[in-house]
């Protein structure tokens, strides 16, 4: 018989009280409901970290767990962010039109409406027309539905189409590049319906809750990003905790010997990057609102390319080494691009980490990848005494043939 | 005796190169067979044939009392019907512990969605530890296979084999590498498994096909040059000069 859930897996525990303790603390310094020592910028940068946590956290799933480097799971977080996009931006200019429209001697007819966001939302890219695309942005319900049907959908046929063929290693990795590329380009056309390079702007503001100012609103999509981020803790802790977690690891390192065991390998990796594709929606359905803005540079194939890294310098195969490492980067990748960080003079150069920032993250995952493959995580075996013992070559075991020094620290 | 699998005329080619040609092999419910043979006789290719990791040009592969086509079936399909095989190289995941090795192979529904709600019962946890004092490695449970020896990676390995309850198990070179006292356990767990299910055992210690006292194809280019008592075959002319004598 099996102890409960959380019993097994303290670590869970750990991570929720963790979670939970820095919302509340961020709550109490905040400026909307406490003692104003946060800005409310700094509240919002770290909503958006909690939900690029819970994109890493998604990211490790499937590369860490079941040996999947997908370098697309932005263009799933994008998606979830222009489908919530869509109805923030309608809703609001339409009480905008409404508005404006209140002041014409005859009450406007919803023809007239219709038109009238149609001209504010497109009139950027030359339209006036609402594109078909935008026939349930006026139902938040239905948006909130598309944020997990269309970039779920998306992978699964994606997915379906790619593993079926066996398509494994670097040239799945190459696919799902020219995936979120091919992505990335279509919205960029004025055309695609989405407004092209101009994106969706003006998020920050929620229909319903004008009269909410932005340092309460920044607080309350916090406490909604820490909901998510620890729900998809939960949710991952259970997937890996059990036989599934058995069966994709074995899938990581053995794709051939899973599949003679009995086990449809394409179901279960179709199955795992279907989730992580809609917990990245999710994840970018609540990163947006907090940025304000979204256009498809996000999707950008770079974007995917850090998510790996922050993955790989957090510490793959272990759910709190993503979380780490995303958290950690991306903060860091804020401090020294904001600005904050002083620059260092050299006498002949001075070295502005602006541009230099992206050498140091290089530099770094290339150092993490060489000389620490289990990232910052694996400082957490320091502590719990769970290192490879140094025996210089010798057998780990007894008996011969055991696995060596060099197998143990793979 | 019934026939369990009755593979007819099959032929592969890689490359030009006959790996397969015309070979046709057959074995009943509850026998051990053993397979010998020169380096490049076949005799892989044919385990890979049968477990649908590789597509023959031509011939049949028939299963069981429907008389299923195995060819239309793929790895994962022809290993729940009940064909469970074990690779040259022990390869066990050796990330997790024996425990979780064995709960893998167990034979339960294979579908994601079941995989995720699976919870241990004890009935399962009993037949793993029944299992574990099989193939000794009662005591070594909680370990992480990769620790284990490689004479213990290989009873792990026919331990999973046995977990999946197949009617068929292909094995290739069960004893290589293993000391005098470990190859006498794995004869008698083979052996065993023989008097339920069918049992073929790819092999080149002639010491170790002795011990498993059983029939004996020969296999040589790809086609049998050979069948009977290992007696019987090992006084052929043929396979005197194909493969003993060398």
């Amino acid at each position: 018989m099996q102890k409960p859930f959380f019993i097994r897996n303290p670590s869970v525990m750990i991570f929720v009280a963790l979670l939970a303790a820095f919302t509340i603390g961020v709550t109490i310094l905040s400026q909307g409901f406490g003692i104003d020592v946060i800005s409310t910028s700094m509240v919002k940068t770290l909503g958006k970290t909690l939900c690029l946590c819970l994109i890493a956290l998604a990211m490790d799933l499937v590369w860490g767990y079941t040996g999947i480097l997908s370098l697309g799971h932005f263009a799933f977080f994008g998606l979830g962010g222009y489908m919530v996009g869509m109805w923030l931006m309608y809703e609001r200019t339409k009480a905008i039109v409404v508005n404006s429209l209140a002041e014409a001697p005859l009450p406007p007819t919803p023809n007239e409406i219709r038109e009238g966001i149609g001209t504010q939302i497109f009139g950027v890219v030359g339209g006036a027309e609402i594109p078909p695309i935008w026939v349930f942005a006026d139902s938040l319900t239905m948006q909130l539905a598309l944020v997990v049907l269309i970039p779920g959908i998306l992978a699964f046929v994606f997915g379906w189409l790619a593993f079926r063929s066996r398509v494994t290693g670097v040239y799945l990795s190459i696919l799902t590049q020219a995936m979120t590329l091919a992505l990335a380009l279509y919205l960029f056309q004025n055309d695609s319906g989405l407004r092209g390079n101009n994106g969706l702007s003006g998020l920050q503001n929620i229909p319903g809750a004008e009269g909410v100012p932005q340092s309460e609103l920044s607080v309350y999509f916090l406490w909604a990003s820490a909901l998510a981020l620890g729900l998809g803790y939960v949710l991952a802790a259970w997937i890996v905790g059990g036989k599934f977690g058995s069966v994709i690891r074995g899938i990581r390192d053995d794709e051939a010997r899973v599949r003679f065991l009995g086990y449809h390998v394409e179901s279960y990796k179709l199955f795992i990057f279907t989730v992580t594709a809609i917990i990245a929606a999710i994840a970018g359905a609540l990163y947006y609102p907090q940025a304000g803005i979204i256009n498809p540079a996000e999707m950008a194939p770079i974007a995917s390319i850090y998510l790996a890294v922050w993955v790989a310098i957090g510490g793959r195969g272990r759910l709190y080494g993503a979380v780490i490492g995303a958290g950690f980067v991306s903060l860091v990748s804020t401090w020294f691009t904001g600005g904050q960080a002083p620059d260092i003079p050299l006498g002949f150069y001075t070295v502005k980490w602006v541009d230099w920032w992206l050498v140091l993250l290089g530099l770094s995952f290339v150092l993490v990848t060489l000389f620490a493959p289990k990232g910052i995580g694996g400082l957490f075996d320091l502590i719990s005494g769970r290192i490879a013992p140094n025996r210089h070559g010798a057998d780990l075991g007894p008996g011969m043939g055991s696995l060596r020094e060099q197998e143990a620290e793979k | 005796m019934s026939t369990l699998l009755e593979v007819s005329g099959i032929s592969v080619t890689f490359d030009g190169f006959r790996a397969i040609n015309n070979l046709s092999f057959r074995i009943g419910t509850a026998e051990m067979r053993a397979i010998i043979g020169p380096n490049g006789a076949g005799k892989t290719t044919f385990m890979d044939i049968v477990t649908g990791k590789t597509r023959p040009d031509e011939g049949r592969v028939i299963w069981g009392e429907k008389s299923i086509n195995l060819l239309k079936m793929n790895e994962s399909q022809i290993a729940r019907a009940g064909i469970g095989r074990k690779f040259q190289r022990p390869t066990v995941f050796e990330d997790q512990t024996v425990l979780e090795n064995l709960v893998m192979a167990l034979k339960k529904t294979r579908t994601p969605l079941s995989v995720l709600g699976y919870r241990r019962s004890s009935d399962d946890i009993d037949r793993v530890e029944a299992l574990a004092d099989e193939i000794g490695l009662r005591a070594e449970l909680p370990r992480k296979s990769g620790e284990l020896a490689h004479g213990q990676k290989q009873w792990l390995e026919i331990g999973m084999l046995l977990a999946q309850e197949p009617r068929l198990l292909l094995v290739d070179e069960p004893a290589a590498g293993m000391s005098p006292a470990e190859r006498e356990h794995t004869t008698a767990l083979l052996v065993e498994a023989a008097k339920t299910r069918a049992v073929v055992v790819v092999e080149h210690d002639m010491e170790f096909v002795r011990r498993l006292n059983c029939k004996v194809t020969v296999f040589h280019e790809g086609s049998v040059l050979a069948e009977g008592s290992l007696d019987h075959v090992t006084a052929n002319q043929h396979v005197i000069d194909v493969y003993l004598g060398r």
